[in-house]
């Protein structure tokens, strides 16, 4: 079991970093903060090494499961007797896993970073904004509460926000970060009602609690909650599938995807933390954390589930073949790799050799953190060299930048699925769990598959062949080894980390189990994988006019395709004109107008009335004499009469 | 702990002001908050000591004096934790507002006059436990907002202090109305107008039917509630900086306050004989306030109009009826209050520099006035409601609350109310984005500079609320936890 | 011939009263206006007096009364003939219609 205070001071080092380099990053001299926040990072990441270490190897064997720990929790906020948030740590195989990938990664980046954002004006605020980003992250990991996890989800956007429109002069930039902050704003909504309705029937908050309650079906939660419904759906399917439109939100899934390509616009190291490996897959996380309620409570969201994850896989890999932007090309494949992950999710099972889909969309996401980090490190050192994002002006730099392009084409191959790189293994077993389950993804997919290896290897012939070799400059060269470092080491990842046996480690249900690799069911997949490298080199390895033809030649379909079927236009259209000129115009109209007319009415009419009988007032002495007596006469008459 | 000296402190400050020599007002003002601050921190810590022995719930510090025998009106006062979470952040916006009329040059005297007499009223409908008195306070808390706006307002100020003035009297009328109805009553109980008394004797349920809407719309034009809510963007709009601070971080409140503790508290059945309306009117003004927002191209409006959205959240918790909305209204107000102020004192620091509010003609200050759009972002933030600052705690707490009535209809406006977090992060970051961030529009905005030491102080001030109460929300929920049980358990029993 | 009754002296005072308030309504002039309250008031005073003799002789309030009223039209004249004078002074006028600038 590990040491609860190791996970609390590597949960709270970076919040530390953050405080020390927003309030005094800018009396800090040269780039001390930044190395202040690497040590502190690095700290962190030994830690979270040693945590993972004793719960992995420390705790099975007793039972033979890994098992779900809380080894702290306080109360932050109590509701009423029954719902409360607490903030605490949930250790179980995922949250040791997560934790190592996010300190691995953060790191790297820190490292990279001090090379990359040299001599930036904002240094330490970059540096107090990427620990900030970290906190949250390994705070929403480590969630023991799904209210915990909402209130990082959250902190985890702002930091995004706040990093995206890091270069906040960038017209660009701030509309980048708007844009992706209201997008998963809008996403979380769904998952605050989710989390309304599902704890409404769990009558709790913790994980543990609402997986104990809701999983069986004879409990008395999980009864109520089938029983209740709206609209035909029952109330836990509701709870589930808005939980996941916030998760779907995160991870920019279908149709939530629009904020990651523009969210690019962020430094380059920021696109390999957060718009990579760590935060666009908390979607893919949550799902995992509540796996026992989606899988064994109600298959019906799950399917939910894959098909959006299926959807987006093979809607982002097409438009990656067409874009020209390195840093959009990388979105779009991170998009249809987090789609690859949780249709993997979507098509599992719950146990052993069920939960295969589980273990593989866990073992992508691993996989995948490092060489997506790593392509996304190389397109920075790439974009520092060219100062360009845009393929056309690259090219032939194989030689100028020679590290950086050996680390590419391993990272290629690993998303390629190419053995023996990391991503062949990881990739394997999501399609052999598809394969299992259900036979229309696994065609989808391994289209997908095939297209992957298209689109990356278009990507890096585009950069390091095609035009001229560029030989090295003599003042230009290809950074620093901070930039460097961080490459080879997540290459050695890149490369190696698919020969982990994952399945001992995590799994769903926390029991280890053996995988094997059934060669026979390898051929095809790597096959495809080998042709759409084998297209790729055909026609971008050499300038070739045959991708030219081929897009004039489809016209309309690759227009669409190009304007990544006008989703944003559709998104735009629906805000600015629906929202904006039926919702906001109107509501705005109606209270400058009808509200705030009836109480300007209601004065205007008291002003009529008064004006009406202020020409009693003449100035007149015997008018007033006039009215006074007869007053005086009207109620001497009324008296005698009443009296009488 | 003598409550009364919450009462005399400012008094006292406010008419030493006018006695002394017009260089040293601000110095007197700012100590006469230093000095409530210091009492509403020790208030605090009093009523955490002396409430750990006493029932949960029950009013502490009580002091009852004879004030007119005649019709039973006494000088009664008292404090729940409701009350004392409303007294910090009185203590805490009056002190922050201070700070930000240091440049006030024109009257000085009468402006602190007026502004500390103003948080006498307030500290003194928070502690009033006799309705005659605490609606005395309420209309010394009114007056003194007609001159601030009318002599130091900008714009249409005149027509603004007119509007304001008018519409919070005819909600005093209201009140009056409500009290009258209660006192006559209550009368025959011998209970006069003392609220402990009337709580414990109970009200017959059709006199509660009669007056509770004049009571509860009375306060309601106070805090905002639909459709009464238009004094708000004027009033804001013309509005001095501290006293925009005043009227959203404390004048608004004295109407949430009042709905609860006199017509909630006093009329359980009324209360939820007439709950759907005033969901229904909450919702409203929450979607549709968050929505006007969107079409806003001054600054203050745009918070304006977002004050009515928020404060639609406090009604919304009061209208639910369940213990954790009814504490999540009380954090809301407390949220609200702080957040607002903040807010406008971020616009009122902006505006001095630049000379305009309109967004478009703002831009890229971040570069220039570094201290001034972190503020103004983290003002944002809170209102959009990010977990860490105070907005979130508040909301969540009114949304878990609501979600504990099952009945659709309070399902429906749940949810409706949940959809204004998504329009308020796109007016927030739409405003943030354009004036904050982006490239400088004018180039005589890179001469500009950053806030001085006392507006320095007012947001760091204000700041440290926010986050003392999001992050670490318990001790504020516990303390005003027992009051919001109290006040619904009455329908209970 | 029947001695002088109190219906006498009360209908000697109405008609006072009534000539008093046909000119305070009528005529133009202050100073004659100022004339008319004067009659109005003696006619109270005849009243009083009538009251006092007639009902209660044995009190003596009526008169006081009257000795109060004549004290009080003494000052009031003294009040308003200033007035007029200073109206005379700023209208060159003391015509009545001409002061009618306290109005709305």
């Amino acid at each position: 079991m590990p040491d609860t205070r190791v996970i609390l001071i590597l949960l709270f080092l970076p919040l530390l970093s953050f405080l020390i380099n927003g309030l005094f990053g800018r009396k800090l001299p040269g780039s001390l903060g930044g190395l202040l926040a690497t040590a502190t990072l690095f700290v962190s990441f030994l830690l979270s090494l040693s945590a993972a270490y004793s719960y992995f190897f420390g705790s099975v064997g007793i039972t033979g499961a890994y098992e779900t720990l809380i080894p702290f929790q306080v109360t932050w906020l109590q509701f009423s007797e029954s719902f409360s948030i607490n903030m605490g740590i949930l250790a179980d195989p995922i949250s040791m896993m997560m934790i190592v990938v996010v300190t691995f990664i953060s790191l790297m980046v820190h490292v990279f970073s001090l090379g990359y954002m040299k001599g930036e004006e904002r240094f330490a605020t970059y540096y107090s904004f990427l620990s900030l980003f970290t906190f949250s992250m390994l705070g929403l990991v480590l969630s023991s509460n799904i209210f915990q996890t909402y209130i990082f989800w959250e902190l985890v956007g702002v930091s995004s926000f706040l990093l995206i429109g890091y270069y906040y002069q960038k017209p660009s930039a701030v509309a980048a970060s708007k844009k992706a902050f209201i997008v998963t704003r809008f996403a979380d909504l769904g998952f605050l009602i989710g989390i309304l309705i599902l704890s409404y029937y769990g009558k709790s908050f913790d994980f543990v609690t609402l997986t104990e309650r809701l999983v069986p079906a004879a409990s008395t939660y999980s009864q109520a909650a089938a029983a209740a419904g709206f609209l035909g759906i029952s109330a836990l399917t509701w709870a589930l599938v808005l939980i996941f439109v916030g998760g779907a939100g995160k991870s920019a899934m279908f149709p939530l995807h629009i904020w990651l390509p523009d969210a690019m616009e962020g430094p380059t190291p920021v696109s390999a933390l957060i718009h990579a490996a760590t935060m666009v897959v908390a979607g893919v996380y949550l799902v995992a954390r509540l796996f026992p309620i989606f899988s064994l409570a109600c298959p019906g969201a799950l399917d939910v589930v894959a098909w959006t994850g299926i959807i987006s896989a093979l809607f982002a890999a097409l438009i990656a073949c067409t874009q020209t932007d390195i840093k959009r090309v990388l979105a779009y494949s991170t998009m249809s790799q987090i789609g690859y992950m949780m249709f993997a999710l979507g098509v599992s099972g719950y146990g052993a050799e069920e939960g295969l889909g589980y273990m593989a969309a866990m073992f992508h996401l691993f996989t995948h953190a490092m060489f997506k980090a790593l392509l996304f490190l190389g397109a920075g050192v790439i974009i520092h060299y060219v100062h360009s994002n845009d393929l056309k002006d690259m090219g032939g730099l194989r030689k100028a930048l020679p590290i950086t392009g050996a680390t590419f084409l391993i990272a290629c191959l690993a998303i390629a699925g190419i053995p023996p790189f990391s991503g062949f293994f990881s990739k394997e077993e999501i399609l052999l769990s598809a394969y299992n389950s259900n036979y229309t993804i696994y065609i989808i997919a391994l289209i997908t598959a095939g297209l992957t290896a298209f689109y990356m290897f278009r990507l890096y012939f585009s950069i390091f062949w095609n035009k001229p070799q560029v030989s090295a400059n003599e003042h230009k060269h290809e950074g620093t080894l901070s930039m460097l470092i961080p490459l080879l080491i997540l290459a050695v990842f890149a490369a190696f980390s698919g020969f982990i046996p994952f399945s001992s480690f995590v799994t769903s249900d926390g029991i280890p189990f053996e995988t094997h690799l059934h060669l026979e069911f390898s051929i095809l997949p790597v096959l495809l994988s080998v042709s759409g490298i084998a297209i790729a080199w055909r026609y971008y390895k050499k300038p070739s006019t045959v991708p030219a033809s081929v897009s004039q030649k489809t016209g309309s379909l690759y227009r669409t395709i190009n304007k990544k079927f006008y989703i944003d236009e559709i998104y735009l259209f629906v805000t600015k004109k629906l929202v904006f000129q039926l919702i906001a115009r109107p509501a705005a109209w109606f209270d400058k107008t009808i509200v705030d007319g009836m109480m300007n009415t209601a004065a205007a009419a008291a002003q009529v009335f008064s004006l009406s009988i202020s020409g009693l007032q003449s100035g007149k002495l015997q008018h007033y004499a006039y009215y006074f007596i007869g007053g005086a006469i009207g109620l001497a008459i009324l008296f005698i009469y009443s009296i009488a | 702990m003598n409550l009364s000296l919450l009462l005399l402190v400012p008094l006292l400050t406010s008419i030493l002001i006018l006695f002394v020599k017009t260089d040293s007002v601000k110095k007197l003002a700012l100590g006469g908050a230093v000095a409530q601050l210091i009492l509403s921190l020790g208030l605090l810590f009093s009523y955490w000591k002396e409430s750990a022995m006493a029932e949960a719930g029950k009013f502490l510090f009580e002091y009852k004096a004879a004030w007119f025998p005649a019709f039973q009106i006494n000088y009664h006062v008292g404090v729940d934790g409701i009350s004392v979470a409303m007294i910090l952040l009185t203590a805490f916006v009056v002190m922050a507002g201070i700070l930000m009329s240091w440049k006030v040059e024109r009257m000085q005297k009468e402006f602190f006059f007026l502004l500390t007499f103003l948080g006498a009223g307030a500290y003194g409908f928070f502690i009033s436990l006799d309705l005659f008195l605490m609606f005395f306070f309420l209309e010394v808390a009114v007056i003194p907002k007609f001159l601030l706006i009318g002599i130091w307002g900008s714009g249409k100020k005149i027509y603004s202090a007119n509007k304001l003035v008018l519409m919070l009297m005819a909600g005093s009328a209201l009140v009056l109305i409500g009290l009258f109805g209660v006192y006559y009553h209550a009368n025959s109980n011998t209970g006069g107008f003392d609220l402990t008394q009337i709580a414990s004797n109970g009200i017959p349920i059709d006199i509660q039917m009669y007056f509770f809407p004049f009571l509860f719309v009375g306060f309601g034009i106070f805090t905002a509630l639909f459709p009464f809510h238009t004094w708000v963007p004027d009033g804001h709009s013309s509005a001095p900086t501290a006293a925009s601070m005043f009227l959203a971080g404390i004048s608004m409140k004295l109407g949430g306050y009042g709905c609860l503790r006199v017509a909630t508290y006093l009329m359980p059945e009324a209360a939820a004989h007439y709950s759907w309306i005033i969901v229904l009117l909450a919702t409203i003004a929450v979607i549709y306030g968050a929505f006007a927002t969107l079409m806003q191209t001054d600054l203050k409006y745009m918070n304006a109009y977002s004050s009515v959205s928020h404060c639609g959240f406090v009604l919304l918790g009061i209208g639910m009826l369940t213990p954790t909305a009814v504490t999540g209204a009380v954090l809301q107000m407390v949220s609200h209050g702080l957040m607002t102020a903040l807010f406008f004192a971020a616009i009122g620091m902006l505006y001095e520099r630049t000379h305009t509010r309109e967004v478009a003609q703002l831009g890229g200050l971040l570069k220039v006035m570094p201290f001034i759009s972190t503020v103004f972002v983290i003002a944002g933030l809170c209102s959009l409601g990010l977990p860490g600052l105070s907005g979130f705690v508040a909301e969540m707490t009114v949304f878990v609350g609501a979600w504990e009535r099952v009945e659709l209809f309070y399902r429906i406006a749940t949810i409706l109310a949940c959809m204004s977090i998504v329009v308020t992060a796109v007016y927030i970051l739409r405003a943030t984005g354009k004036a904050i961030m982006g490239p400088i529009t004018e180039s005589k905005y890179n001469l500009l500079g950053d806030a001085s030491w006392n507006e320095r102080l007012a947001g760091v001030l204000l700041i440290a609320g926010i986050l003392a109460m999001g992050l670490l929300p318990f001790w504020l929920k516990d303390l005003v936890g027992p009051g919001a049980i109290e006040i619904v358990q009455k329908l209970k029993a | 011939m029947s001695p002088v009754g109190l219906n006498h002296i009360l209908f000697l005072s109405s008609a006072l009263f009534f000539i008093g308030v046909y000119g305070f309504l009528t005529r133009r002039n202050l100073v004659t206006l100022l004339m008319s309250i004067e009659l109005i008031l003696n006619s109270v005073n005849i009243n009083f007096v009538a009251f006092n003799k007639y009902l209660y002789p044995e009190n003596l309030d009526g008169l006081f009364f009257s000795i109060f009223i004549i004290a009080i039209a003494a000052a009031e004249a003294a009040v308003a003939i200033a007035i007029i004078i200073n109206l005379y002074r700023s209208h060159q006028s003391i015509d009545v219609e001409d002061a009618d600038s306290l109005r709305y």
